[in-house]
């Protein structure tokens, strides 16, 4: 069934009010995949809350020394903003890898995230940086880790009537940058046959300070691979560390067979392309790996 | 089911319609608005051949759902060419052959134009991957990518001459 | 006439005017397909089947026909049974009752997508809400998908009794094969045994979407006289107008089929699918019915071109003269029989001249989407194959890949396949132009590498009709019945400017409604500008007759007096001239409208031949292929649109890429369509392909007026083997399994391709 109404809610108290109202209701961002899923039927909202008339939520701001951004700014306004590209290059790259300029210009990460599509592009990135988000429901606000968010494909933790109005990121760690990369057979408009974000911090003398690195469309939710940073942590990030890397990410892994690749292969690119991203988060931490 | 009322702009003329709340904008124009010029070549979001700028971004209109156009600015196809004028885009995908078909082209037009309205000089590659959501079977894009060089080169003329 | 000598002598062919419909589709004005609306006009839905195979027990309509606004349902009942007979359609031919049932399911459901019921509605949704009510109580039967599954003896039956072709004598084949077709020449054991190198395989292909992106979309008027008139896109108004009299059991002057503008085709636009059902949802409601298929639905249950599985076997002497082929293909049909194992035979080797040849095509019947025809049907999977065969074979001789080419092409007098000698065509020009480019010496860069292919299509003539019309001010109207798929007014245009010597922007072309001139075959076989152009250029004579006979009057002098000179008619005796406009003028007084319409049915085209080089870039962890640079030569007889011409090469060659790289029709073990969607079905994007170079070879066909050549399908052929041999010779594997995706690349650089 087609929805029966279409809300356009100014205020995000309006909006929680409208969801938690209604158990068939779901709040549409950029609507990339929503709009679709409702066109093929595989999801048949009754009322449709659309967030992006909510101000608030389509601001990204300086939240301290991080940024806030809003669930409803769509992925290419992320990249006019210099200084959360300067400090994030990862996450904003891997947020303009979704679909097409087109999808880009309505796509939301927060859509991304909600959508718990375990190949989501800008999703491991966000969980590399350590980015959480801001959860608001009929019993208020709650702040929680990205990779909390997605239970498994197509399914997220938010309880009944929450939605995610905000991602945060943190300010960069001193030294510290971050990259993501997918592989697709295509150069666009495909979904990740796998995906690798890195967030790495380097101290003066080019030792890893912190290294967090993620994989996506690698198990049935994106992994943050903790022993994949460790392997890196108090290194200079030499061949041997890379290696060590490389082997916690494959060991990670836990994928599927299926139309956009083998288990196998998907295993071998994650490796393959955590090494790539942690050298391009390197370079740009100042490093030379 | 109750429909919305919705006004917006379309090609800078006011237009009111009522919708269903799951109707896209892409629906609405070629269905009430009868502006078949947007084309509908997957409904998803893949082909880029409904592409229209809302609110200043190019979008895909079947993306986009009709209640959402309420108080918006809406640009196609349509709008393009000044009455019996063309834009140089359209003038240069006739005199590069940048066309076979047709079906996908107004896409292929909306979106090199908004290229081309905020980037008067971009490389072949920067061409490529802004029109990688527009999909074109019977070209292999080659004309497509020389057609939008060339206007993108005139409209540099305009400028400088204007 | 006889193709002039030079092209010098032309002021219009070569050239390259802006099309005449090119404003409206620049502008979006033009109407194609989904675009048409007719007045009251109801909309149509379509109920499809979730199943690959199941026998339809029951059908139950009511709880859709209760839905408010819906005013008729229709399911397979509806349908007239049918006396089987063939109907042949140019590339393709099919059976009355199996393409009926394509269009909808009568009693059984074949593959995943199939039509079962319809219903109409006063709204989109109101249709689409009472399509999710009809009830279909399916007894799911076993399905087969797989090629070599569906061709084996113990596999599920398809069809109870399917009619097999082409065995011989007391051969047994699998319930699902429906054709054998065999060519053969020469002692092959022989042959064989003499050879210094041979190359025997194994190949095989996934099958492919024609990906046209207007979706089919119809609107059909069943009207109180019992007249039907449609309105749809297609490649032949007059096959759309046959095929739904034959299924509805009508006379042909029943149906007009009134053609709009066709969102490309690719030979998949040459079957019927929604046109009948919407003739009968109009009938029962009384009112106009639009069907439109979503995407989904498109690759759900149109298309695809087969996949295959090939062997081949080449041998040569050590000079690299082919001295043997063997080659022994099984291509999938979808759910009914098909044409192109016979045109695949036809083209296995059919560029070079082979003493001893074999080649067996078998066709299977499998649970998929009856195919249809795609580009050159039936010949890129075996001239993969073939080609590819071909790059190994110079790999074992040492011998440059080209030079092997030019060693065995055929050539202007050499017999064919079938043993009769070949007319003016071009192989052999064209490996030598491919030799002799730029980018065959160019170095390459580092994980880079090169391969090179050749490829043939027959091309195609067949009857087509022409109008020309002269208004009284002197306008020349031309009328075609071919649709318009990219850029054929322009080149109808063109000759009737150079026959007419007039200027290009003279004459005004429409195509033509199926009541409004005489047949004219679909466009496909590459043949519209060769038959369809030929038709245009006679009929331009005719009237050109006419206008000299009305200037003798004019002018008082014997007819033979007059000719007919730069869109004027000359009396040397008189001298005097007349315009076309001064004779027009004047047409009432001198024997009336002057106009002239022209059936032709030629068959003296000539085949077309193609040699790409690709330039393919590896990345040596991933397997990612990029295409680095590309160039197309092809013998186009001669381009009247050079523009158009060029089109055809970097479209086809796109198209082949695509099909060598990423394309394929994935199925899961249920037997339903994974990617039905361009999401997952990946066609090249514009950020995936470089600039498609093309070189046009010029030798005219002596046959056409002014030389033409198809040059529409040769473009898809080469590209397979030319890409795989790139990726290939860059990773010191031959690719032989298409497509070549990062994985299978990835898999073959680690030993385990």
């Amino acid at each position: 069934m087609p929805p029966t109404a279409y809300h356009a809610p100014e205020t995000i108290e309006q909006a929680v009010n409208l969801l938690s109202g209604d158990a068939s209701a779901r709040p549409l961002a950029g609507g990339t995949d929503l709009v679709v899923q409702i066109r093929s039927g595989r999801a048949a909202p009754g009322a449709i809350v659309d967030l992006k008339r909510i101000a608030k939520l389509r601001e990204i701001r300086r939240e301290g020394e991080g940024f806030a951004i809003g669930a409803a700014v769509p992925c290419t306004a992320l990249k006019d903003n210099a200084a959360l590209a300067a400090a994030w290059p990862g996450v904003v790259e891997a947020a303009n890898l979704i679909g097409s300029v087109q999808v880009r210009n309505r796509a939301t990460m927060a859509g991304n995230l909600c959508n718990a599509s375990p190949a989501a592009d800008s999703v491991p990135a966000l969980v590399a940086a350590g980015a959480t988000c801001i959860v608001v429901g009929p019993s208020g606000e709650r702040e929680v880790s990205v990779e909390q968010i997605p239970a498994g494909p197509g399914a997220t933790s938010l309880k009944s009537g929450e939605f995610v109005a905000e991602i945060r990121l943190p300010g960069p760690a001193k030294g510290g940058s971050d990259a993501y990369l997918r592989s697709i057979p295509r150069t666009e408009m495909d979904i990740a046959v796998v995906g690798a974000g890195a967030s790495i911090a380097l101290d003066g003398n080019g030792t890893c300070t912190a290294a967090r690195i993620s994989i996506g469309a690698a198990a049935p939710t994106v992994l943050l691979v903790e022993d994949a940073g460790k392997a890196l942590v108090g290194t200079k990030l030499d061949d041997a560390a890379i290696d060590k890397m490389m082997e916690a990410v494959r060991a990670a892994c836990n994928p599927i067979d299926d139309k956009r690749g083998t288990a196998e292969y998907r295993t071998a690119m994650a490796g393959i392309l955590a090494k790539r991203v942690v050298q391009i988060a390197c370079e740009r931490a100042g490093g030379n790996s | 089911m109750s429909k919305i009322h919705v006004t917006t702009t379309v090609n800078g003329d006011e237009r009111e319609f009522l919708c269903t709340p799951g109707q896209t904008l892409l629906d609405v124009l070629r269905g009430e608005l009868g502006m078949t010029g947007s084309k509908e070549g997957c409904g998803s979001g893949d082909c880029g051949a409904c592409t229209v700028v809302l609110d200043g971004e190019m979008v895909c209109s079947c993306l986009v759902l009709a209640g959402e156009a309420q108080g918006r600015s809406v640009s196609t196809i349509e709008g393009v060419a000044e009455g019996s004028q063309l834009h140089p885009i359209q003038q240069k995908f006739l005199e590069h052959a940048a066309l076979q078909c047709g079906f996908c082209t107004p896409g292929f037009i909306v979106a090199a134009k908004s290229l081309l309205d905020r980037n008067p000089d971009p490389t072949e590659t920067e061409v490529r991957y802004w029109l990688a959501g527009n999909l074109c079977r019977c070209t292999g894009y080659d004309k497509i990518i020389k057609a939008v060089m060339d206007a993108a080169a005139e409209l540099r003329q305009e400028r400088t001459a204007a | 006439m006889n193709a002039p000598e030079s092209k010098d002598t032309f002021k219009v062919v070569g050239t390259r005017p802006i099309r005449p419909d090119g404003v409206e589709k620049v502008t979006g004005k033009a109407i194609f397909g989904p675009d048409y609306k007719a007045s009251n006009m109801l909309f149509g839905a379509i109920v499809r089947s979730p199943h690959p195979h199941a026998r339809v027990r029951g059908i139950d309509t009511k709880k859709a026909e209760a839905v408010a606004g819906v005013h008729a349902c229709v399911t397979g009942a509806d349908f007239p049974t049918l006396e089987d007979t063939i109907i042949r359609m140019g590339e393709s031919a099919g059976s009355t009752t199996d393409m009926s049932q394509n269009v909808m399911a009568q009693g059984t459901v074949f593959y995943d997508g199939h039509a079962v019921a319809a219903v109409a509605a006063t709204s989109q949704e109101a249709a689409d809400e009472a399509a999710a009510l009809i009830e279909v109580d399916y007894e799911v039967l076993p399905h087969v998908i797989d090629i070599n599954d569906a061709f084996k003896q113990d596999a599920p039956v398809i069809h109870k009794d399917q009619r097999q072709t082409g065995l011989g004598e007391g051969e047994k084949a699998g319930p699902n094969v429906s054709t054998k077709f065999v060519m053969a020449n020469g002692e092959m054991a022989k042959a064989l045994e003499g050879a210094a190198a041979t190359v025997s395989e194994h190949y095989s292909l996934l099958p492919v979407h024609q990906g046209y992106i207007e979706p089919h979309a119809c609107v059909a008027t069943w009207k109180a006289d019992g007249k039907i008139d449609i309105w749809c896109s297609s490649q032949g108004a007059f096959n759309i107008r046959m095929l739904t009299a034959s299924f509805l059991h009508l006379e042909i002057g029943r149906i007009r089929v009134m053609p709009l503008e066709i969102g490309g085709g690719f030979g998949g636009k040459n079957s019927v699918y929604i046109e009948p059902v919407a003739a009968l949802l109009s009938k029962k409601s009384g009112r106009p019915v639009r069907l439109a298929m979503s995407r989904s639905d498109v690759f759900r249950a149109t298309g695809p071109a087969p996949g295959a599985e090939i062997d081949v076997t080449l041998g040569a002497d050590a000079d690299g003269k082919l001295v043997a082929a063997d080659v022994t293909f099984k291509y999938s049909a979808g759910a009914f029989r098909g044409t192109d194992a016979m045109t695949g035979v036809m083209h296995a080797i059919s560029q070079y001249l082979v003493p001893a040849f074999s080649v067996t095509g078998w066709e299977v019947i499998c649970n998929m989407p009856k195919h249809a025809a795609y580009r050159a049907p039936g010949a890129p999977q075996v001239n993969f194959a073939v080609e590819s065969a071909m790059n190994e074979l110079a790999d074992e001789l040492g011998l440059d890949p080209l030079d092997i080419r030019i060693k065995n092409a055929v050539a202007p007098g050499m017999p064919s396949m079938m043993g009769t000698p070949f007319g003016e065509i071009g192989l052999v020009e064209c490996l030598e132009a491919a030799k002799v480019h730029p980018h065959y010496s160019a170095p390459l860069g580092p994980n880079q590498a090169r391969g090179v292919a050749c490829g043939t299509w027959m091309n195609f003539g067949g009857p087509s009709t022409a109008s020309v019309s002269i208004a009284e001010d002197g306008s020349v109207l031309v009328a075609e019945g071919n649709p318009d798929i990219g850029g054929s007014r322009a080149s109808m245009a063109m000759m009737a400017a150079e026959t007419f010597g007039i200027s290009y922007d003279e004459i005004n072309v429409t195509i033509a409604d199926t009541s409004s001139i005489g047949f004219s075959m679909m466009t496909g076989g590459s043949r519209t500008t060769f038959a369809t152009g030929k038709a245009v250029v006679e009929a331009a004579q005719a009237v050109i007759e006419i206008l000299c006979e009305r200037a003798a009057k004019m002018l008082e002098v014997d007819v033979g007096d007059v000719e007919w000179m730069d869109g004027e008619a000359v009396s040397k005796s008189a001298g005097k001239r007349l315009t076309l406009k001064e004779i027009a003028v004047k047409s009432g007084a001198t024997g009336g409208p002057i106009s002239f319409e022209k059936g032709v049915n030629p068959l003296d085209h000539l085949p077309g031949y193609g040699v790409h080089i690709c330039d393919t870039e590896v990345d040596p962890e991933t397997g990612h292929v990029t295409v680095t640079r590309y160039t197309a030569v092809q013998d186009v007889g001669r381009a009247i649109h050079p523009a158009y011409v060029e089109g055809q090469l970097q479209g086809g060659a796109v198209q082949g890429i695509g099909w060598a790289l990423n394309e394929a029709y994935i199925y899961n073990k249920d037997g339903t369509l994974d990617n039905a969607g361009f999401l997952d079905y990946r066609m090249p994007v514009a950020s995936d392909m470089p600039m498609i170079d093309t070189v046009m070879i010029e030798k005219p066909n002596p046959a056409h007026p002014y030389g033409v050549k198809g040059v529409g399908e040769v473009s898809i052929v080469p590209p397979l083997a030319a890409v795989g041999a790139a990726v290939g010779n860059a990773i010191g594997k031959p690719m032989r399994d298409l497509p070549i995706s990062p994985d299978r690349v990835y898999s073959a650089m680690n030993g385990k391709g």
